[in-house]
């Protein structure tokens, strides 16, 4: 009988199981118990299970980044509605900032973003989040 | 409620109306479908059940065979009965989404009426689809006529859905000589049948939204592997379970099915191994050459994966010569068959001259005569104890003989 992956607690446990252990077909179950009416619970409180890729870094190929910039941002929601990868964390409809561990680096936020100057910008992966901030451009004129 | 159909304890139907009823008796959820000659009637009868109300289903047209089988996966994966027909080009283009039931461990039930490849463009059978998909990880029954179709299709569901097994079917039965021709058919009545069946049990369901779950998965070199051996373990020990649906069969209705199918031989010299409905044509043959003072058997497969290794070679264990025959274009090597039996009985230590033919393709028909030749050819090699005739023949080719080592 398969080992239920809903009882591995521990993502590292996965890599060590055999051939007899895993669920037929390669099924992955998100959460280790039933979760009724799922959006109405939180991120922070759901019972990810250690398949899901929430509990995964999945971001590592990530060449660019998008940073975040809270004293431009008017919580339009447009990059949180847009992301492709659910990367944009927001709650109470105040955005919060990128999850880097998700986040793809497609830049698809940044475009949608309607400031001006914008509040998200893509800047190079291993730039510091704060040296980014103080490079911010200036508004730009109507010409 | 699916209506009651009313039937006779005979029917007389083809293959494919037996198929049909063996698709309407289990009750499939969701039956999604391109037709294609010669498995149209098929799906074409079976849409007639359910708009005629004695099916609780749905039929879905799609637009390609692809389209049909990846209908098959999205519902097995949802969590109901799955099923489908086809042959030949239409079975080509579902190969790849084959893999994906049987990796998905999705126990959907194709029915296969077996017909050539193209090119030439050919509508008559031949086994070369159900050798393109022998290897895709299903399990694979082989029917040589309409009442065998019937009693295959409806044990398939009963295999595939096991839970020891939870892998796809296939049912295989030969374009046209099985699929059109009418013979008398004993059904199980509806109830009956139905019971037989039971219901489908899901698995891992994908409508339970409670516990969200994700099919058809990436794996690279960290977890394929052990994907593909549990899948293959399983498939392997799926023996168990066909073996206690064949009892379960027999117990209800007197029929007998056996992993490997062998006529007369006890005593037998000489052996004819095909598939199909030639099996039923060599029989004849075989009794008209012990006529002749000639001890010739026959033996077939009825499950063609997983192969029946030891049972192949206890069937064959004392026989002298065996033709494996192949109803496939070879492709640049010996017929399947061949080959497995071949490395079947030498790895039980016996050596039987190996014949290869290579027959009725594209639905060149294979004669009494025609097998009657091939036991021939074995006795001679059987008398001689060596091979005094070609490795490779082809049977029923026009023009010179056309034979290879
Ligand atoms: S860059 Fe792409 S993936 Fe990353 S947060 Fe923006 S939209 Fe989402
Ligand atoms: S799109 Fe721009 S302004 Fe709107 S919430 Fe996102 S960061 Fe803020």
């Amino acid at each position: 009988m398969a080992k239920d992956m809903k009882e591995i607690k521990k993502v590292e446990e996965i890599n060590e199981l055999g051939w007899n252990e895993l669920i037929p077909g390669a099924a992955l179950f998100s959460f280790t118990e039933p979760v009724e009416d799922v959006v109405e619970v939180p991120m922070e409180e759901r019972p990810y299970a250690p398949t899901n890729s929430h509990e995964w870094q999945v971001g590592d190929w990530r060449v660019e980044k998008p940073v975040y910039n809270r004293d431009l941002c008017i919580d339009c929601q447009f990059c949180w509605v847009f992301c492709p990868d659910i990367s944009i964390l927001s709650r109470d409809k105040k955005m919060i900032g990128v999850i880097y561990e998700h986040c793809k680096g497609c830049g698809i936020c940044v475009e949608v973003c309607p400031t001006n100057p914008k509040s998200l910008l893509m800047f190079p992966e291993h730039m510091d989040n704060n040296e980014a901030l103080s490079m911010w451009p200036k508004k730009e004129e109507k010409k | 409620m699916a209506k009651k159909f009313e039937l006779n304890e005979v029917e007389v139907w083809d293959g494919n109306m037996a198929a049909a009823h063996a698709l309407r008796q289990a009750q499939v959820d969701i039956v999604a479908a391109y037709p294609i000659t010669p498995s149209t009637p098929i799906v074409q009868n079976y849409s007639k059940f359910l708009a005629d109300g004695y099916v609780d289903g749905e039929f879905i047209m799609v637009e390609s065979e692809h389209s049909a089988m990846s209908g098959c996966v999205a519902a097995s994966a949802a969590g109901v009965r799955a099923a489908t027909a086809t042959s030949s080009q239409g079975f080509a283009l579902m190969v790849e989404v084959l893999y994906q039931a049987s990796g998905m461990r999705l126990p959907i039930v194709l029915t296969v009426v077996n017909r050539a490849l193209a090119a030439p463009l050919n509508v008559n059978g031949d086994h070369s689809d159900m050798y393109l998909g022998r290897d895709a990880g299903w399990i694979n029954l082989c029917s040589y006529n309409p009442q065998e179709a019937y009693d295959l299709t409806l044990m398939a569901f009963k295999i595939g859905e096991d839970p020891n097994v939870r892998l796809p079917v296939m049912v295989h039965q030969d374009g046209f000589i099985c699929s059109h021709t009418a013979q008398n058919v004993r059904p199980l009545q509806d109830e009956e049948a139905a019971e037989f069946v039971g219901e489908y049990k899901p698995v891992n369901t994908m409508l339970d939204v409670a516990n969200p779950v994700t099919h058809g998965v990436q794996t690279e070199e960290d977890w394929h592997f052990e994907h593909k051996a549990r899948q293959h373990h399983d498939l392997m020990n799926s023996f168990d379970t066909i073996k206690k649906v064949f009892n379960e069969f027999k117990e209800r209705t007197g029929r007998e099915y056996d992993l490997v199918y062998t006529y007369k031989m006890d005593d037998a010299d000489v052996a004819i191994f095909a598939l199909g409905t030639t099996v039923e044509s060599a029989r004849i043959a075989a009794d008209q050459m012990r006529e002749k003072g000639i001890k010739a058997g026959v033996v077939s497969l009825r499950v063609l994966r997983p192969f029946p290794f030891k049972e192949v070679a206890k069937a064959l264990e004392n026989v002298k010569a065996v033709a494996a025959m192949d109803r496939s274009a070879p492709g640049g090597t010996f017929g399947a068959l061949f080959n497995e039996v071949s490395a079947t009985m030498l790895a039980h230590g016996k050596s039987p001259v190996m014949l290869n033919y290579i027959y009725g393709l594209g639905g060149r028909d294979t004669t009494i005569d025609m097998l009657k030749e091939v036991y021939e050819d074995l006795d001679k090699c059987a008398k001689a104890g060596k091979a005094v005739v070609p490795l490779q023949q082809f049977l029923g080719l026009r023009g010179p003989k056309l034979s290879f080592y």
